[in-house]
């Protein structure tokens, strides 16, 4: 009988051993939300293909363009940053970045990379830099007309 | 990539093609090297990109290439001459007997044999289909063997950490780099900066910039016609920057 309830007692301990770091771990480090692309309805890429692949079509990009020569492809680190930086929470700058879209999976990953230190992070909003598009026909509307085409043929890109 | 529909890219060609000739004052035409490449399609070797520079419309008061390529692929330096990057300078040549001197700006010299590329130990140090010799910076380890192995001191090491760069032109600390012929530019079927602020802010005209392999081209026409001269030629690197005049 007593050796019932020590055993008893065990069990119960070693269940409530075996439970507790479940829900302690995953509070602990919450899953990244990372926040809402500015422009466009939808990525260059079905949403869970980016999230498994991003880097490599990144790093496939980078050389068919500088070695290549290969432009205004879609897997540009430019697009990205046109579609995924976002302006200042805290209001303190006018530019948007793509900062804190990247670094908030990569921080949840413990991945860091250096691209951000020879890229700039910044949008080319303000037409400081104007687009290869729009420089080279001079014409806003048919900047608006290629947004629109590029935008229809990446919904064709899904399955 | 997301090809442009058939109509889009006429009107792109269209307006290129309007555009293609710029009357900049009377006598003065800027003349753009070629249509844009078509997007997704890659530099090939029926192109070789070169520049002609004619001494006789240099002068020494002038640096408006150097400022103008510094203002589109931002390297600004730190007031350290000997460490801060420097893609293109003005140098001045003296003949000792008479005193005599010329001026004229010195960049990458974009060989079709570059020492840098056969030095650099990682591939990074490279050579374009079309001739454009470019530091793949991704690859770059910073060793500067290609610094040391250019006879006409084109390239410069980051030393600092660098902020603000401009979208088309990446660079930062522990790579090497020089000019690349303004490639963004020449991709989109533009002149690289030096050379259109030579014609339009210094209205000399002193650079020609284009395809040497087109015989129709300025470049190719002018090479043809005029005795030009490669710096250091003795050492056979085949350069794509010419110069006239000495
Ligand atoms: C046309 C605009 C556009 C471009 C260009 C673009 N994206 Fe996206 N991206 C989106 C949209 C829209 C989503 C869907 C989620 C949302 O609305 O934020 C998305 C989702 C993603 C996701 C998944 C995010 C999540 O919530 O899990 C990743 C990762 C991503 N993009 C990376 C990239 C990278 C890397 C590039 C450049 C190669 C790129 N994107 C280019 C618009 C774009
Ligand atoms: C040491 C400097 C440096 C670093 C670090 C760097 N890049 Fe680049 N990158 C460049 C340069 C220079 C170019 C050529 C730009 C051009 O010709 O337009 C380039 C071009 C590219 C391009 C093609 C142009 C575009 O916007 O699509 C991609 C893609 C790219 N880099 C991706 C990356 C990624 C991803 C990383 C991080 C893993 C990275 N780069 C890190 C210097 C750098
Ligand atoms: C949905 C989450 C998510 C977002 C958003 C995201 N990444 Fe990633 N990224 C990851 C994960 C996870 C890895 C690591 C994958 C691995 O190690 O296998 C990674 C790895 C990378 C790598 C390779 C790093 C290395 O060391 O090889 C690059 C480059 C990269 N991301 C670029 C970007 C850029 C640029 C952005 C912003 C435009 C971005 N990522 C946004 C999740 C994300």
């Amino acid at each position: 009988m007593k050796h019932g309830r020590i055993i008893g007692f065990l069990l119960v301990l070693l269940g409530l051993l075996l439970a507790a770091p479940m829900p302690v771990l995953a509070g602990d480090v919450p899953l990244p939300h990372p926040v809402k692309a500015v422009k466009g309805s939808q990525c260059v890429e079905p949403v869970d293909t980016m999230r498994r692949e991003h880097m490599n079509f990144l790093k496939h990009q980078r050389d068919d363009t500088l070695r290549g020569g290969i432009r205004g492809a879609k897997h540009s680190l430019r697009q990205c940053i046109d579609c995924h930086a976002i302006p200042d929470p805290k209001g303190a700058s006018k530019d948007r970045t793509v900062g804190p879209f990247c670094t908030s999976c990569h921080e949840y990953a413990a991945v860091s990379i250096d691209c951000f230190q020879c890229h700039t992070a910044k949008a080319e909003d303000g037409g400081k830099q104007s687009s290869r598009w729009r420089h080279k026909a001079g014409g806003e509307n048919l900047l608006s007309e290629l947004r629109t085409h590029l935008q229809g043929s990446t919904k064709e890109a899904r399955p | 990539m997301n090809r442009l529909t058939d109509a889009t890219r006429r009107k792109l060609l269209k307006g290129a093609a309007a555009l293609s000739t710029l009357a900049l004052a009377p006598g003065v035409m800027l003349v753009r090297p070629a249509v844009a490449r078509e997007t997704g399609k890659p530099a090939t070797s029926n192109v070789r990109w070169g520049l002609l520079i004619d001494t006789a419309k240099c002068d020494a008061g002038c640096d408006t290439c150097v400022t103008a390529c510094r203002t589109e692929n931002g390297w600004t330096g730190h007031d350290r001459p000997q460490t801060d990057p420097q893609w293109i300078r003005k140098v001045t040549v003296t003949d000792k007997r008479s005193g005599a001197a010329l001026s004229l700006p010195v960049m990458c010299q974009h060989c079709a044999e570059p020492p840098c590329v056969d030095v650099c130990p990682t591939g990074a140090s490279m050579k374009r289909a079309d001739g454009i010799v470019l530091v793949d910076k991704h690859i770059c380890i910073g060793c500067r063997y290609c610094m040391m192995a250019c006879p006409f001191k084109a390239r410069s090491f980051v030393h600092e950490d660098v902020t603000d760069q401009k979208p088309h032109a990446p660079r930062g600390k522990g790579t090497v780099e020089s000019c690349t012929f303004c490639v963004h530019r020449v991709d989109d079927g533009r002149m690289p900066a030096c050379v259109e602020a030579c014609t339009e802010k210094a209205g000399r005209g002193a650079m020609i910039f284009g395809d040497l392999n087109d015989p129709n081209s300025d470049i190719a026409k002018a090479v043809s016609k005029h005795v030009t001269t490669r710096i250091r030629a003795d050492l056979g690197l085949d350069q794509g920057v010419m110069y006239r005049g000495f």
